[in-house]
């Protein structure tokens, strides 16, 4: 994960707010003193009846504990996961007991497909009234177990520190994910005397293993004797922080590199070894040449289907080594003829050394030809067209040139977020914060101010759908009320577009219920002090987005896009990721 | 193809663990044919055992998935052949059936069951043995009016010599070992 400076919390310094430690806390504050000493500045989150002791302790805590309050749970979730995303660092979440808890859901299962860590605290109702169907009371354990890495319930406010540490251990070591601790209100005010020791060992957990030298020596081999390797980079390779040691390795052997949704910025875009995206809208020679690969080698990703399509006819000639710190998804949809389970930068390092130099310029030149070809038939129309309507792709282009190198680029979910992936030209200092796994609509506008808190010193650019966007649109609010900088691209074609999209392909054109009558955005916005400006004209197109990049505060550019475009190429459900399709005639 | 697997688990005794390890398995469509849970002979370490039906390529999958789970220290999953296990089953059977003829010798004999309880209308008759051998006492039983049946989950024991505390043992040194790999490397 991206290291990055978070800003400080404006004002006085801890001493001088902290109160003097008093041997004996109330439950509430042994929570907020325990997220100070796992190194919490900030989180995200909605008040109400059950967890009203710990809010009224955060007054106490202004300096050192900064709360964005959300306008919805599902906000505050999504935003502690670009958080996350965006500092490196656990993201916190608080939500009270019954609707609040169950608010969070989506957010938290977003978080665990997408491997971030993210500490949600929910309250619950006092413990004697557990299991009666009190008062806003919900088994959100229940309910979170599938969802969670690991989830806890509290009682008794002296066992708040362990269950804390245990949670932050739990949620940012191994394959990170999402926790739950859920405290009931009795256990927010009994008093309990405070002490704190990070958790550095569970006895039933291992969050990293060993590295087995022989798999470490069978690897190279196996590189170094492969006439067409490609490595496939995904997100793991991020966490890991193995961006510079991909590198490394795709340099020496001469290895092309292609990359998941969110595997996207762990090589440059620019470098010439970049394959591109793969999967179901990714790059042609990527899916293509998967299938005419002799060796696979997969690192920090889980063969997603839309990344393998037809799993059959995947990569029949191929290898596979995949290195993976989770061990169940080794074997899991790609049988590994090395599976080595661990830390994807640990594992990289110790495999470099002995990787032989190589060129392998015949199998780039493969790459090369392929991308002229999708070039002609699909990026130049896409983003260059010279007339007639404006496309996702050219804004997302435009914007890409703009923006400099380190911004943070968010995005909700649907035919934007692959116009994004398809045509941001991303490097290795940028930052992609998106829905991959679950592909939840929503998640870009709360992402974006989650990802701005994060960070100051970068731009945080949301590119966002109509659909998505009127999914959480009250975090309008929440960006008002901080003054969160960021710059909101709203790609809209008055369709749900890639519903839209798949209704024309194999749905016989029967276009039910995809079409949206929407409010004028740019009214909306200024009903939120925010500025906005609309373009429909392509002339306009760069001016605009200057406008947008060089504003100081929040900035809403809304595009006209064409309204019936489609996404190519596509690798249709059901087929091989060498049968990928670069065009489509669209019917009227 | 479908085969008996026994799943054999030892874990944290937590709340909530359980609900964790049906999950991976109810998500999948797999029925739990029986489970029994127990202390195991370390201390605060509980012992699940289940018997599922399900193909060799998915019982690998769910195991690790299960051993996955931050609580779930280790995982065993083992054919028929592999274990030695039994299951316990309780007969209440009426008096006056059970009475006529020679019955109660076969049973005691034969079946090596024990009767457990004697009252005027009913008798309780306890069995241990493999799910046929239950299920084959049962049917000589009917005929004299069984009252209730219960039977046991499978409780199991592996063939193999190692104990969960060699296991426990090399956790515990995986990750001294785990340090010097990488001090090695970097």
């Amino acid at each position: 994960m991206k290291k990055n400076n978070t800003p400080g919390v404006p004002g006085k310094t801890e001493s001088e707010v902290l109160p003097s430690s008093p041997a004996e806390v109330t439950g509430a504050e042994a929570l907020l003193k325990s997220l100070v000493e796992e190194g919490v500045d900030t989180i995200f989150g909605y008040p109400g009846g059950a967890i009203m002791p710990v809010y009224d302790k955060l007054l106490d805590y202004t300096g050192s504990l900064r709360h964005i309050l959300t306008r919805h749970e599902q906000g505050a979730a999504h935003s502690a996961q670009a958080y996350a995303m965006v500092t490196g660092k656990p993201g916190v979440c608080f939500a009270t007991s019954g609707p609040g808890a169950t608010n969070l859901v989506t957010g938290i299962a977003n978080a665990y497909l997408d491997s971030v860590p993210v500490v949600f605290i929910t309250a619950q109702v006092t413990s004697a009234l557990i299991g009666t169907d009190a008062f806003q009371e919900t088994d959100i354990l229940g309910i979170s177990m599938p969802v969670t890495k690991w989830n806890a319930q509290v009682k008794r406010a002296a066992e708040i520190p362990d269950t804390i540490a245990r949670a932050f251990y739990i949620a940012r070591t191994g394959r990170p994910g999402p926790v739950l601790v859920d405290i009931s209100k009795d256990a927010q005010v009994e008093t309990m005397t405070f002490r704190y020791s990070k958790c550095t060992y569970i006895r039933s957990y291992n969050p990293v293993n060993p590295l087995i030298s022989r798999d470490i020596e069978s690897a190279a081999v196996m590189i170094n004797h492969a006439e067409r390797p490609l490595i496939l980079a995904g997100h793991g390779v991020i966490i890991s922080d193995a961006v510079k040691e991909l590198k490394m390795l795709a340099e020496k052997g001469g290895i092309p590199v292609a990359v998941t949704l969110l595997g996207i910025p762990a090589f440059s875009h620019e470098h010439r070894l970049f394959a591109g995206m793969l999967g179901m809208h990714g790059n042609y020679a990527p899916n293509v040449l998967t299938n005419r690969a002799d060796l696979i080698i997969a690192a920090g990703m889980r063969f997603d289907d839309r990344v393998t399509g037809n799993l059959k006819k995947y990569a029949p000639q191929a290898r596979v080594i995949h290195i993976e710190i989770d061990r169940a998804e080794i074997d899991k949809n790609v049988r590994a003829d090395l599976g080595i389970n661990g830390d994807v930068r640990e594992v990289l390092t110790a495999i470099l050394p002995n990787i032989r130099e190589r060129k392998r310029e015949e199998w780039i030149r493969e790459f090369r030809i392929l991308d002229r070809t999708e070039h002609e038939k699909v990026i130049k129309p896409e983003t260059d067209p010279g007339r007639g309507e404006l496309n996702m792709g050219e804004v997302v282009r435009v914007i890409s040139e703009l923006a400099g190198n380190d911004a943070v680029v968010v995005t909700d979910v649907g035919q934007h977020q692959m116009a994004v992936a398809r045509y941001y030209r991303f490097t290795d200092s940028n930052t992609l914060i998106t829905s991959g796994g679950m592909g939840t609509m929503g998640f870009g506008l709360p992402a974006s101010l989650g990802a701005a808190t994060g960070t100051a010193s970068r731009k945080v650019i949301a590119f966002i759908g109509d659909g998505g966007f009127q999914m959480t649109v009250q975090e309008l609010g929440t960006i008002m009320q901080y003054r969160i900088p960021v710059k909101i691209v709203l790609l809209n074609n008055s369709f749900l577009g890639m519903v839209r999209q798949w209704q024309e392909m194999f749905f016989n054109s029967r276009y039910a219920s995809t079409e949206m009558v929407n409010p004028d955005f740019t009214a909306l916005a200024s009903a939120y002090g925010i500025p906005a400006r609309k373009i429909c004209e392509r002339a306009e197109l760069k001016e605009a987005a200057a406008e947008m990049l060089g504003s100081e505060g929040p900035f809403i550019l809304v595009a006209e896009v064409s309204r019936t475009a489609n996404i190519l190429p596509m690798v249709e459900p059901g087929a091989s990721v060498s049968e990928v399709t670069l065009t489509y005639n669209s019917k009227p | 193809m479908k085969q008996e697997f026994t799943i054999s688990l030892f874990s944290e005794n937590h709340i909530g663990i359980l609900s964790r390890i049906t999950l991976i398995l109810t998500r999948r469509q797999i029925n739990i044919e029986s489970i029994t849970a127990s202390e195991s002979a370390v201390p605060g370490v509980q012992m699940l055992t289940m018997v599922v039906r399900t193909t060799p390529e998915m019982i690998e999958k769910v195991a690790r998935q299960i051993e996955k789970v931050v609580d779930v220290l280790k995982v065993f999953v083992h054919t028929s052949s592999e274990i030695i296990c039994q299951e316990m089953a309780l007969y209440k059977v009426t008096t006056r059936g059970l009475m006529s003829g020679s019955m109660i010798g076969d049973i005691v004999r034969k079946h090596h069951a024990t009767i457990l309880e004697v009252t005027p209308e009913y008798m309780v008759v306890e069995k241990s043995g493999t799910r046929a051998e239950i299920k084959e006492l049962l049917a000589l039983l009917e005929p004299c009016g069984v009252l209730q049946f219960v039977s046991s989950g499978r409780v199991a024991v592996t063939r193999q010599v190692k104990e969960l505390n060699a296991y426990l043992r090399e956790m515990d040194e995986a990750r001294g070992t785990h340090q010097e790999a990488l001090e090695f490397y970097n």
